[in-house]
């Protein structure tokens, strides 16, 4: 489509369709129902379907079925309809199907701040589906990225055979840039089975921890449900199996946490580190890019992918550091995950959930105090 | 005959079923089983979908593509599927708390889009799985444990419900009558577009204890037999007759242009093609 100026929704949903989706289920809230509009008109001509469900319980339930009959689905929301969605998506995780749903943050709790930026959904991204379970979780800062991010989103979730949520927010939503995305993208297709259906096992280890999937239609028959399964797909609670079924599940993910790790990290060797996300991030990098004009040694880190949480990577540029500083637009959410990798003593820490943007300005201030010993 | 037909379709290693002895969901069960049967769909290409509760074990015991999904959600699923796969045959299988409450919004827009789904209730009125408390579909003043002084409120008539939602193809059967519920499930499976087959059907141990009919599994087919008149019958009954009866039989057949043909359709008018 050469150089053109593109928002962060369109590029979700083209990245989208450059990854090979073919179902989309969604239902209308702000700041998500661009995506949802531009693929009613689109997916049709990408020899796709789109429909507009009765609710976002509903759009989940559709897109892990039409996942489960062999085709890259996708749904988009934003806070309230996320909250709807996650039961659904804990099923998405149990019986292994894999979907991207978009999660584009406005102000909460509740209705909130409908058109307004917030970065409220973090843990529940992460946590917001009951039970034990790990979730890959990306979130983009530019229009860019919401392209490359979102067909990376669709191949890890066909990698590695489960749901994945990609985080954006008002701001990141509606942002416009000039952009020429690539011709060509790296697209993967998830792995079908091999064996002679007679031999087929749907939750097998046997090649690995992400188990082949066959399409709905093809030989191989087999069960699905949500209750704890061994690898004939079938309802068990023994516990050594549940236990199996459970370590295979979250370890496909954990194990892998560094394949699937993506972060940004600007001056590793700084004595100082900034950390934000999304649209925080973009303020956060002319920050770090203003102060070391001014002589002050700090870098930033930015996960584009932020859970599984990149741990090690962390670390190792924040054990020597002196001062850790995150923002974030909430109460404190990040914050918490970062507490588990940097020593306390050396984080400061600003948020705020009003509906405005931090600005390079408080973020300044904030560095100032916090090296100057506060 | 019955053993062709268990030994061709049955998941046998699954059995006993969790079902508690005199249930009456195995009877619509073998229901399903022989009109695919007569049907002569491929089990390949047949995909049973259920929610939770007792009926929702069902797909666990047959050999189909079989789902057994979240609370209320069956048919939010198999919606995905059908779009997806229109070539296969979707049937979703569902309790009256299951169709009627907590999945009553996914129910009624089935039925508006017209998908070409059969969903079959298991309606015993009560939610067994959990412990006989009251459903959408209980009547007046029948016991319950949520409801120890008789249910004080109306009822839900699900097949009512799916016809004032549009949808083109509602039958009522019971598990006392199961030639005719044979051939009410093999028409809504035949029947192009969103067929919904209500199934007064019994829960001897949760509905029957509770309500004076006890636990014997014949006395509870029998209070079904004697809830359910068939519709010719019905139409000629007067108002007061007709009090805590229903019309069993075909209620509504209707052709009409069904969800994935309209989509083909608009696809040919604007010259694309959808592709798995």
């Amino acid at each position: 489509m050469g150089r053109s100026l593109v928002s962060g929704n369109e590029a979700i949903a083209l990245g989208a369709l450059k990854a090979g989706l073919k179902f989309y289920a969604g239902y209308p809230i702000t700041p998500s129902s661009d995506i949802a509009e531009i693929l009613a008109k689109e997916l049709p001509k990408y020899g796709g379907r789109f429909i507009q469900m009765e609710d976002e319980i509903a759009s989940m339930g559709a897109i892990i079925g039409a996942s489960l009959a062999g085709l890259k689905t996708m749904t988009a929301t934003s806070g309230p309809g996320f909250s709807l969605m996650l039961e659904n998506i804990g099923f998405g995780i149990m019986v292994e199907a894999p979907c991207v749903i978009v999660d584009v943050q406005r102000g909460g709790p509740s209705t909130g701040l409908p058109t307004f930026p917030a970065q409220g959904d973090l843990i529940q991204a992460r946590w917001g589906t009951h039970g034990d379970h790990e979730i890959i979780v990306i979130y983009p800062n530019s229009v860019m990225e919401c392209f490359e991010l979102t067909v990376k989103a669709f191949n890890l979730a066909e990698v590695y055979r489960t749901p994945v949520v990609l985080l954006s927010d008002e701001i990141i939503a509606h942002l416009r840039e000039i952009v020429e995305f690539p011709e060509n993208v790296h697209i993967v297709q998830r792995r079908k089975p091999e064996v002679p259906p007679e031999e087929f096992l749907p939750y097998t280890d046997r090649f690995g921890d992400v188990p082949p999937m066959p399409d709905y239609g093809s030989p191989y028959r087999y069960h699905t449900t949500g209750l704890a399964h061994d690898e004939t797909g079938f309802p068990i609670h023994h516990p050594e199996k549940v236990e199996k079924l459970l370590l295979r599940i979250t370890g496909k993910i954990t194990k892998n946490r560094d394949k699937i790790g993506d972060i940004e990290i600007l001056y590793p060797d700084a004595e100082n580190f900034v950390f934000a996300l999304g649209c925080v991030s973009r303020g956060a990098a002319e920050v770090v890019e203003y102060l070391r004009e001014k002589g002050i040694n700090i870098g930033l880190i930015r996960p584009r992918v932020l859970f599984p949480f990149p741990e090690t990577q962390i670390r190792r540029v924040c054990d020597n550091a002196k001062r850790v500083f995150v923002f974030e637009m909430n109460h404190g959410q990040i914050i918490h995950v970062i507490r588990r990798v940097v020593k306390t003593e050396k984080i400061r820490w600003f948020g705020k959930s009003n509906g405005e943007i931090i600005t390079p300005e408080e973020m300044e201030k904030v560095i100032m105090e916090g090296l100057n010993g506060n | 005959m019955v053993t062709e037909i268990a030994r061709k379709y049955l998941r046998k290693d699954k059995f006993p079923s969790i079902w508690c002895a005199g249930c009456g969901h195995g009877i619509i069960l073998g229901s399903l089983l022989r009109s695919v049967d007569r049907l002569g769909l491929d089990k390949n290409k047949v995909v049973l979908i259920s929610g939770i509760g007792c009926s929702g074990r069902t797909p666990g015991y047959v050999d189909f593509f079989t789902l057994h999904t979240t609370h209320g959600r069956a048919l939010t699923f198999a919606t995905g599927v059908k779009i997806a796969r229109p070539e296969l045959t979707v049937i979703v299988v569902m309790g009256d708390g299951d169709a009627a409450a907590i999945g009553g919004n996914h129910l009624i827009h089935s039925a508006r889009r017209n998908i070409d789904i059969t969903a079959i209730v298991y309606n015993n009125s009560i939610y067994g799985m959990t412990g006989g408390q009251v459903s959408p579909t209980t009547g007046q003043g029948y016991y319950a444990t949520t409801a120890p002084y008789g249910q004080f409120e109306y009822p839900f008539d699900i097949a009512q419900l799916a016809i004032g939602a549009g949808a083109t193809f509602v039958a009522r059967g019971s598990s006392y009558h199961v030639p005719m519920l044979d051939n009410l499930i093999k028409k809504g499976i035949e029947h192009k577009g969103f067929a919904l087959i209500d199934v007064i059907t019994t829960c001897p141990v949760n509905f029957g204890r509770r309500n004076k009919i006890t636990q014997d599994p014949y006395e509870n087919l029998k209070f079904v037999s004697n809830i359910v008149v068939p519709k010719s019958k019905y139409d000629q009954m007067g108002e007061e007759e007709r009090k805590g009866k229903f019309p069993m039989g075909i209620l509504k057949e209707e052709i009409k242009p069904e969800l994935t043909e309209v989509y083909r359709q608009k696809e040919e008018e604007m010259g694309v093609r959808y592709e798995v």
